[in-house]
């Protein structure tokens, strides 16, 4: 990898004067941004790593909502008891992505800034219509996964943690490569008073709402609710790993999946 | 140039690094610590894994400045002079290896298991938990043995199901 400034900031104010360069670029855990790097598929002039910052890191329920701070690395997110009791569902995706030592360095933060359309992460925040809370606003998951790799986070802002209401029932199943182990296609849904989400990801060349399937799992919440229900193939991608009329079917037995494990 | 220090296997180090140094480079190169080896280079095959700070990790995909002041073992920081660590003897007792390129990959995540599932995973967990170390000769058959029979002389209590 080409070379670069590495700096770590002690607060969120100096990493954010910092990011405010369009060629730096933020370090969090470095399992997407490194091997990019590598690649020169990026080549930042300056690296800016967020772990030296307190108030990043975290678990902790309030209220009805679960806080997970950007910082959280995939194990701790896997591992927390806060985490487990309250959406179980959540710490079993967080232990489902890569592998070990993946996860003992990858974050929750640095997973849904790059929004890479096969992560996993995204498809909780979209699917249990969380908040993402940055050092600016706070940004509903609805606005916040804008397309491919692109978000609404602007220049100079971070995300501090992410805000998860409480489901009663959520579950995630996903369909993985075998070789990246990144979601061939990944169902979340979660049912919260009346309100039903089903997001997708993998599948599409972002994370997306399946507002069909949610309208048919808002009448009676059961797998069989989803039979003849499908999402269109024309919009998913279609490329080496899986045409686009297998990731439709796909989707089709990941949601079902999912609600069985909701 | 940047200055990192951190503790490698016990001993404080020190050295002026470029930030892009990885720290799999800064071990093999500088520290002449060349049991760390590069397999794939991009974050796959797990023949890099050491513990930073008691945590199994890819050096391959980690900068060596992220471990300023850091703890890491490394596949020479485990064994007790000369006699092996237990999981080393595992892997040579049943023949857990055969080329031996993955193998300090192997046994440093084989060390991180147990440390997290208690000293007796069953074979399932073994399984999925080597689901970032590759090995291309053995089949994993006695790999998968080697770290079972290593997880219960390593003397780390049992452990309810974690996973």
């Amino acid at each position: 990898m080409y070379d670069f400034a590495f700096h770590r900031p002690a607060s969120i104010r100096k990493a954010a004067s910092l990011a405010a360069d369009e060629d730096a670029k933020l370090l969090a855990g470095g399992q997407t941004l490194l091997p990019t790097m590598k690649q020169r598929l990026a080549a930042p002039e300056a690296l800016i790593d967020l772990s030296g910052i307190e108030g990043l890191t975290g678990i902790a329920m309030k209220g009805r909502t679960l806080h997970v701070g950007a910082m959280s690395r995939h194990a701790e997110v896997a591992e927390s008891p806060v985490v487990r009791e309250a959406i179980p569902a959540l710490a079993a995706l967080a232990g489902g992505i890569g592998d070990p030592h993946v996860r003992n360095l990858g974050t929750l933060g640095g997973s849904i800034a790059n929004n890479d359309p096969a992560a996993d992460y995204p498809a909780a925040c979209l699917g249990l219509g969380a908040t993402i809370a940055t050092n600016k606003r706070r940004i509903p998951a609805d606005d916040f996964f804008t397309g491919m790799f692109e978000t609404a986070l602007q220049d100079g802002e971070i995300i501090t943690k992410v805000l998860f209401p409480v489901p009663r029932r959520a579950g995630y199943a996903k369909f993985a490569n075998p070789a990246s182990r990144y979601a061939l296609v990944g169902v979340f849904v979660s049912k919260r008073s009346r309100q039903v989400r089903v997001a997708v990801t993998g599948a599409g060349p972002g994370v997306f709402r399946a507002t069909d399937m949610e309208e048919a799992l808002s009448k009676r919440f059961a797998a069989r609710s989803l039979d003849g229900v499908s999402v269109p193939a024309g919009d998913l991608n279609d490329d080496i790993h899986a045409s686009a009329d297998y990731r439709a079917h796909l989707v089709g037995v990941m949601a079902k999946r999912a609600v069985d494990a909701a | 140039m940047t200055t990192v220090a951190m503790t490698v296997n016990g001993d404080s180090v020190s050295a002026d690094v470029e930030p892009r140094t990885l720290l799999v480079q800064f071990l093999r190169e500088n520290l002449l610590l060349t049991g760390t080896h590069v397999g794939c280079d991009t974050s796959q095959c797990g023949a890099c894994v050491v513990h930073v700070n008691g945590k199994a990790v890819k050096a391959c995909t980690m900068l060596a400045v992220q471990c300023e002041g850091a703890e890491v073992t490394t596949i020479e920081g485990l064994a007790d002079g000369d006699a092996l660590h237990p999981m080393q003897a595992a892997f040579q007792e049943h023949h857990g290896l055969q080329c031996g390129f993955c193998t300090p990959g192997m046994i440093m995540s084989a060390v991180d298991i147990v440390n997290r599932h208690g000293g007796a995973p069953d074979e399932a967990t073994i399984r999925k938990q080597l689901d970032g170390n590759i090995c291309r000769c053995t089949g994993y058959h006695n790999i998968v043995k080697a770290v079972a029979a290593g997880g219960a002389a390593m003397d780390v209590p049992a452990r309810e199901a974690a996973e």
